[in-house]
């Protein structure tokens, strides 16, 4: 083969795997997008029902239940306008409270309820997960829940 | 007093840094000698005045001075010493105080370690250099003074966050932060190469040295964290894809392929273009990290600022710096693109290969952690992307460079046949792919990714002492000391390459063994997880020095052995901010992990409990531990031989 041949052999193996790659990449990605909804958004039926999505608000003070079994939880995600009631089992995070502001993700299962396979609330006590913050300033009930919290965290 | 001098310290030193960079560009254009000293000694001089703010600062930490707001948000009377050295970079003004006074460190490093470049590069790297303490140190002084007072004074503060309470946040900020600062370094040779449009083997010799001890210390800081994440945290993960960790993860990739294109250009005066490119991209990328960290775009423990002034801040700093590196480039890059071709089937091109993977595996966690970001920014809707897509693309991605770790050692430089490259190879290809295969079997459970990832590290350990082998079986001298005699850039590619492949052994044991059971324990109980039994004997409660803590008592028998583990893993609650914490309690072995952490009380007697046995966990962290050991062992051999050339000359 001529060295100009071995050159052109070369680029296209590159373009191919290159090719390959992004196809690998981006399909992928596609597949692990995890969209969020507020609780209002799914109560009007705009949330997928056939894959994972989160949901962002605050924990309804007074809707936590533990099983004194084993490690199944149930509790209410809020807006302050829809309630979506979730389940859950597993261990929850330190910073997961009554009152605070939460994410969960999964899926819901066929009798309407939200099946959370992973409870997220983040680091620090003041925090407001930005989710559950979007949630709540959609149902423009943000200030008069959650004031105090938000001035906290704004020093 | 104090936060008064830190204040002024800190005015001084911006204004230092101005006549740094402006004196010494200005010298290196009209060729004034004296203007180019004045450049260097202004970099001197920034230098003790940034360590007497970052000083001032940890004085008012240690004095418990709650009339410095900073202070006040980030310490408490309570927390212990060493807590409040973690508290100087615990929150956003001190950790850019402490980025700043990092640069300063590189910058009179640079201007120390420069004496044998010519006096206008020198000038030229000390103004880039001061260039970008300029857009720092306003940013401190402009957005995020730590100096600020609080009026009246707090009477205490309101603590350092749990998490950050670690021994781990003393080493791991700093340390990431040498990383990421000191590809500043490689940016500035970058930079003024352009300027100068002269590029050679010299030139790459030098910026290799520095990128080695810049990756050297970002490949330490990120095993740090990540083993900070794996105990503190307390539920046993190690690598979560979190932005923040991609963050600094994609610094690391380009760094590393950054190093790879350097040597191609210290030995063949090949790459120049592409090189250059790669480590403006770096330092880029680590801005890009820092904006992404600090500016309140993402959420996480890294997370402090909310305020939009000073993300927008970093933003423009970020344009200002990559944008005039890339139009510096696209204006300069012809005059130095003279490089020496090489034949296709050579070890540039398979170095070259290498640098492409880094970069498509750059690409990819940048698409997956900007992305969210900017749909958010956009307005379009929020979205997340999960850790399967990280977990799905890197092992494609990355095992065609793994595979090309033991090909391109084995090709000559410039030319060579790849018939005759794999006919060396046959050994180690059937050598790994049997042992990958049989051990896999003798584990017991056919797991394909097991034995990929066990093949891919048997092949870089099993071409990689053939290799050495093959150096050393015509010398005379015994084993040791002739693997000893070799040069050090090869003994240092060497350990870093068996640390990738000792990575990926850790790796690929704890994604395919790993056993975790989460349930519900009695006092009393006893429960069997793999191969052990544990018996939950009781809880105490615990004072600490400012927390209490409910801690467990756990007993951990193996089938075979006589002794038992004692775990004691703990919930503590903070008093200062009334926070809870789970400390995880961890047996740490040489080829397992024992891991307890304890999630909370389900009625008066029992417990939910996260168990774990996590084999051969500590390999993950000594795999990146070794590979920074070999970009120390290059870099002795690389100022080694720029003493011995300078002598020459």
């Amino acid at each position: 083969m001529k060295q100009r041949h071995k050159r052109m052999v070369f680029f296209i193996a590159v373009v191919i795997a290159a090719g390959l790659a992004a196809w690998l990449i981006l399909k992928s990605f596609r597949n692990n997008l995890v969209f969020f909804f507020t609780p209002t958004e799914v109560k009007n039926g705009v949330a997928p029902s056939d894959q994972d999505f989160r949901i962002g608000g605050l924990v309804k003070t007074g809707s936590l239940e533990r099983s004194n079994q084993d490690m199944q939880v149930r509790f209410i995600v809020t807006d302050n306008l829809n309630n979506i009631s979730i389940s859950y089992s597993g261990i929850l995070p330190d910073l997961f409270k009554e009152g605070k502001g939460v994410v969960v993700q999964g899926h819901q299962n066929a009798n309407g309820e939200f099946e959370a396979s992973q409870v997220l609330a983040k680091h620090d006590e003041n925090y407001m997960p930005p989710e559950a913050a979007e949630a709540l300033k959609q149902t423009k009930s943000l200030h008069e829940i959650t004031g105090s919290t938000l001035i906290n965290s704004e020093k | 007093m104090t936060p008064e001098i830190g204040n002024l310290a800190l005015s001084l030193a911006l204004i230092i840094t101005i006549v740094q960079a402006g004196a010494s560009f200005w010298g290196a254009y009209v060729k004034s000698e004296l203007l180019m000293d004045i450049g260097l000694s202004a970099s001197r001089t920034q230098f003790i005045f940034s360590a007497i703010a970052f000083l001032s600062l940890a004085f008012s930490f240690y004095m418990n001075d709650f009339s410095v707001l900073y202070v006040a948000e980030n310490s408490n009377a309570s927390l212990p010493i060493q807590f409040k050295l973690a508290a100087i970079w615990g929150g956003h003004e001190g950790s850019i105080l402490l980025w700043a006074t990092i640069l300063s460190i590189w910058t009179v490093a640079v201007s120390i370690f420069s004496k044998q470049l010519p006096r206008m590069f020198r000038a030229r790297l000390v103004g880039t250099m001061g260039s970008i303490s300029i857009g720092f140190l306003s940013f401190i002084l402009f957005t995020s003074n730590p100096f600020e007072r609080l009026i009246p004074a707090a009477i205490n503060g309101r603590d350092l966050n749990p998490l950050l309470q670690d021994p781990g946040m003393v080493f791991h900020p700093p340390v990431l932060y040498m990383g990421y600062v000191g590809f500043s370094v490689a940016f500035a040779f970058a930079i003024s190469a352009l300027i100068s449009g002269e590029l050679n083997k010299e030139w790459a010799k030098w910026t290799q040295q520095w990128t080695l001890l810049a990756w050297l210390f970002l490949t330490l800081g990120i095993a740090f964290g990540s083993k900070w994440a794996y105990y503190e945290l307390g539920w046993g993960g190690w690598w979560f894809w979190d932005a923040v960790e991609n963050a600094s993860f994609m610094p690391w990739l380009v760094g590393t392929a950054l190093i790879h294109s350097l040597s191609v250009t210290e030995k063949r005066n090949a790459f120049k273009v592409w090189t250059v490119l790669l480590a403006i991209l770096a330092f880029a990328l680590c801005l890009m990290g820092t904006f992404l960290v600090r500016s309140g775009v993402l959420t996480s423990v890294h997370a402090f600022a909310s305020d939009p002034k000073r993300g927008i801040y970093i933003l423009i700093l970020l344009s200002l710096v990559i944008g005039s590196g890339f139009v510096l480039f696209a204006m300069r890059a012809a005059s130095i693109a003279k490089g020496e071709s090489f034949e296709l089937i050579s070890r540039e091109t398979f170095l070259l290969s290498n640098n492409m993977i880094f970069m498509t595996a750059a690409g990819s966690v940048m698409l997956g952690t900007l992305y969210p970001l900017f749909l958010d920014a956009l307005g379009l809707g929020k979205v997340s992307v999960g850790p399967p897509y990280f977990d799905t693309i890197f092992v494609p991605i990355m095992a065609p460079a793994i595979i090309l770790i033991g090909i391109s050692i084995f090709s000559g430089c410039k030319h060579s046949l790849l018939i005759q490259v794999l006919k060396k190879l046959n050994i180690c290809l059937i050598t790994s792919i049997a042992m990958a295969v049989s051990i896999t079997f003798l584990l017991g459970q056919w797991k394909p990714m097991v034995t990929l990832g066990l093949f891919m590290s048997f092949w870089i350990l099993s071409t990689a002492f053939y290799h050495i082998y093959l150096q050393t079986r015509q010398s005379a001298k015994n084993t040791i000391s002739s693997i000893l005699a070799l040069p050090r850039s090869y003994q240092g590619m060497m350990i870093a390459h068996i640390g990738v492949a000792v990575f990926i052994i850790g790796v690929t044991m704890i994604k395919g063994y790993e056993i975790n059971k989460d349930t519900v324990l009695k006092i009393g109980e006893k429960i069997a997880v793999g191969s052990y039994i544990f018996s939950f004997n009781n809880i105490t409660t615990v004072n600490g020095a400012n927390y209490i803590a409910s801690r467990g008592n756990f007993t951990a028998f193996k089938n075979d052995a006589q002794k038992a583990l004692i775990l004691e893993p703990e919930k503590r609650i903070y008093a200062a901010q009334n926070s809870q914490m789970t400390e995880a309690a961890i047996s740490s072995g040489v080829f397992e992990d024992v891991y307890i952490s304890m999630s909370e009380q389900i009625n008066h007697n029992s417990w939910s409990v996260r168990i774990y046995i996590k084999p051969f966990a500590n390999w993950i962290w000594a795999g990146c531990i070794l590979m920074a050991i070999g970009a120390g062992v290059a870099l002795i051999g690389k100022k080694y031989n720029l003493a011995q050339s300078n002598k020459q000359n």
